[in-house]
């Protein structure tokens, strides 16, 4: 066990998977000599070369569309995106080849490639760099979408993604990049929690807060809060959003009968009204209470100034909870 | 002809010369003129044997063959749609029989004419036109990737490809690979296509961009990409690029070879403009009738690809009426097999429509998959019932 952040553990997690697999590439936009905007890639390019960690040109679609000339050479491409709003330019390199190939080609070809992208808000930066686009992915057949919430899981979910044959989508949040945990960095890698599978990480009784990246801290801390209300909430990490785990979350809200899920990208349509109704189908008789969302609003992402007011914080969720129990 | 092709300016920049004045006036590199005479070329010339021009002559007319027999099955209702190659044959059977069996090729949907010379079987693109499929293959099989229908996304790939080749260290030697991907004239005013361009340069991939500019994107003529001739563009990118006459075979074969050569010894990319014409629609949904006159497809038809090699191989002797009749039989033979093989493709079961979305387990589909066997097991059920009831003597069967 060693305590880093999680921007350190994701590069000590990168830096193995270079290590142990010369087919292994990082490839995007100043992830060389820079590091990285956010110094994910610190170091790999000086320690791996140029080879290995390539600045590649200034065009997101030409990132994904040659990792995926790359993959099919054999190679496993690590893509950096650089800011989430930067993602669109590639879009359809991602949804209608990148996902699709593997079917298309009836599983003949397989695309191991990783697209890091840093989300969401909470830095203060300008328009296109606080975005929240995972729905997007998550509706688009053929893809992988997960987020990490924590130094521990920064480490092994990008290695587990890399290891993936399947093209996964990795979400970083980028508010929680220099918070610090214990990443696991001796533990095998066959202990490791699986990659596709939602994790509880405050168990409670009397309602269930499920979230996932930036939001879990939130979540944690609004459950925190709640207990001198006297209310003992369970809060979940879903961590994987395609698939989505759901299993942690029925087996939750038929304990707890009620369920809050909080995400920073807008509600229409978003991750929320696919629990929602997910949850409505299956545990119907259980809910005490309609299953109520807390997230972004359905605007553009707005100034800096106004983020305050968009984002989901502690007071949103619970207000949200106290809504809940009103019924 | 010179005069009916556009008179453009000597390209600035071109890292390669256009050769000798003959190349120039006809503002592309040809080899054989439509009327079927041999000329030269002192940069892109080539010494065939005699069985080797009878060789293009026989591949030219059985793509054709094959694809005038996809064009009527879709016409019968057979294909859903076809992307007819009809006026290519030359431009995709010189490049097409340029490539060494090390090369990889990465298509468009029309590149028939390059999956024959790549030994794909012919039946593998009716296969996506006819919808049972969407066009799977192995790419390492034939060297050959899978049709791409979003305009210019498979430049990329073929780029990230290359790439691969230059870190395997296949490159700098007669034994070395390289990469060719297939665009149309419309293809260059996308983003993506530009973005290979600018990649290829920057880390001087061994791919060559073979653009068939058949002078439409469906209905939209070149000048509606383009200011200047599109294999100019390839020098503000950082290489060379050459205009060949597109319904002359010899010369894509060799400007073609040329530029793969160069990519395999470790010379970067370069850019083709096979100058041709697609004869018919884009494909079979449009009518081409609406956006170009009669007298410029007549214009095209004296230039036809097929008739100047038959000249050619008249007028030297080198094939007879017999060897013609004879080529005739045979794409007789192949478009009664192509017609026969897809008529009894097989359909794809119901349960493969959840195959392959992922390479590993999706818990979620794996869900849907299992309510849409139950749903039609319900089905198979109740048909089964139904049978027993009617077959006679089984009546009772049935409460």
């Amino acid at each position: 066990m060693t305590s880093m952040s999680l921007a350190k553990a994701l590069n000590a997690g990168l830096r193995n998977t270079l290590d142990t697999d010369s087919k292994t590439l990082i490839m995007g936009e100043d992830v060389g000599r820079l590091g990285g905007v956010f110094r994910v890639t610190d170091g790999l390019q000086k320690d791996f070369g140029e080879h290995r960690v390539i600045d590649t040109p200034l065009a997101e679609s030409g990132i994904i569309g040659t990792a995926i000339g790359l993959a099919m050479r054999g190679y496993r491409p690590i893509c950096e995106i650089q800011f989430d709003g930067f993602v669109y330019p590639a879009y359809d390199q991602i949804v209608s080849q990148l996902a699709k190939i593997h079917y298309r080609s009836q599983g003949q070809v397989k695309l191991p490639v990783v697209i890091r992208i840093p989300y969401g808000g909470g830095i203060g930066a300008v328009e296109h760099h606080s975005e929240s686009p995972e729905a997007y992915f998550v509706h688009t057949a053929g893809l992988k979408v997960v987020t990490c919430s924590n130094p521990a899981d920064g480490y092994t979910m990008i290695q587990q993604a890399v290891a993936s044959d399947d093209p996964v989508i990795f979400f970083e949040p980028k508010r929680r990049y220099w918070e610090k945990g214990e990443v696991p960095d001796d533990v095998p890698a066959a202990d490791w929690y699986p990659l596709h599978a939602a994790r509880v990480v405050r168990p409670g009784t009397d309602a269930t807060l499920v979230g996932y990246g930036p939001m879990v801290r939130t979540l944690l801390e609004s459950a925190e809060a709640a207990t001198e209300d006297g209310r003992d909430l369970e809060v979940i990490d879903l961590r994987t959003l395609s698939p989505l785990d759901l299993e942690a979350v029925y087996a939750s809200v038929e304990r707890t009968g009620r369920l809050i899920v909080v995400h920073e990208a807008p509600g229409t349509l978003g991750m929320g009204a696919e629990i929602a109704a997910r949850v409505t189908e299956r545990c119907f008789y259980s809910l005490e209470a309609p299953v109520l969302r807390v997230t972004g609003y359905d605007t553009p992402y707005p100034p800096s100034r106004l983020e305050d007011d968009y984002l989901p914080d502690l007071d949103r969720v619970l207000d949200a909870v106290d809504r809940s129990f009103g019924f | 002809m010179s005069e009916s092709v556009p008179d453009h300016p000597r390209p600035l920049g071109e890292a390669r010369s256009l050769g000798e004045a003959g190349t120039a006036e006809r503002g592309f590199v040809q080899l054989l003129t439509p009327e079927g005479e041999r000329v030269h070329d002192s940069d892109y010339d080539v010494e065939l044997t005699d069985a080797e021009y009878r060789g293009f002559f026989r591949d030219l007319v059985l793509v054709r063959r094959i694809d005038a027999e996809a064009t009527a099955l879709q016409r019968q209702g057979q294909l859903g749609l076809w992307a007819s190659l009809l006026g290519q044959e030359a431009a995709q059977i010189g490049s097409g029989r340029a490539l060494r069996a090390q090369d990889m090729a990465f298509p468009t949907y029309r590149e028939h004419g390059v999956a024959w010379c790549r030994g794909v079987d012919p039946l593998h693109a009716l296969r996506m036109f006819r919808g049972v499929d969407l066009g799977a293959a192995d790419p390492h099989a034939h060297n050959f990737a899978m049709y791409a229908i979003v305009i210019g996304a498979q430049c990329l790939h073929a780029t990230g490809y290359a790439m691969g080749i230059q870190k395997d260290g296949q490159v700098g030697g007669d034994d070395g690979q390289a990469v060719i991907a297939y665009l149309g004239d419309g293809a260059t005013s996308q983003g993506d296509v530009n973005e290979a361009f600018v990649w290829a340069a920057a880390f001087t991939a061994p791919v060559v961009f073979f653009c068939q500019n058949n002078q439409y994107a469906i209905s939209a003529p070149t000048d509606r990409q383009t200011r200047v001739p599109l294999y100019q563009r390839a020098a503000g990118f950082g290489f060379p690029g050459i205009r060949v006459d597109g319904n002359d075979v010899l010369a894509t074969y060799a400007v073609t070879r040329q530029a793969l050569d160069d990519a395999r010894h470790g010379q970067g990319p370069s850019f083709i403009e096979a100058f041709t014409y697609r004869m018919g629609a884009h494909t079979t949904s449009d009518d081409p009738t609406r956006y170009r006159i009669a007298a410029e497809l007549e214009e095209w038809r004296l230039r036809d690809p097929i008739e100047r090699l038959r000249s050619f191989l008249v007028r030297q002797q080198i094939a007879d009426q017999g060897f013609f009749d004879e080529i005739d039989a045979e794409a007789d033979a192949l478009a009664a097999q192509v017609r026969a093989g897809c008529l009894a493709l097989p359909e794809p079961t119901p349960e493969s429509l959840f195959d392959n979305v992922y390479a590993g387990e999706h818990g979620a589909l794996q869900e849907q998959r299992e309510t849409f066997l139950a749903y039609q097991s319900e089905f198979l059920a109740s048909d089964a019932e139904t049978e027993r009831s009617t077959v006679p003597g089984r009546e009772g069967s049935r409460r």
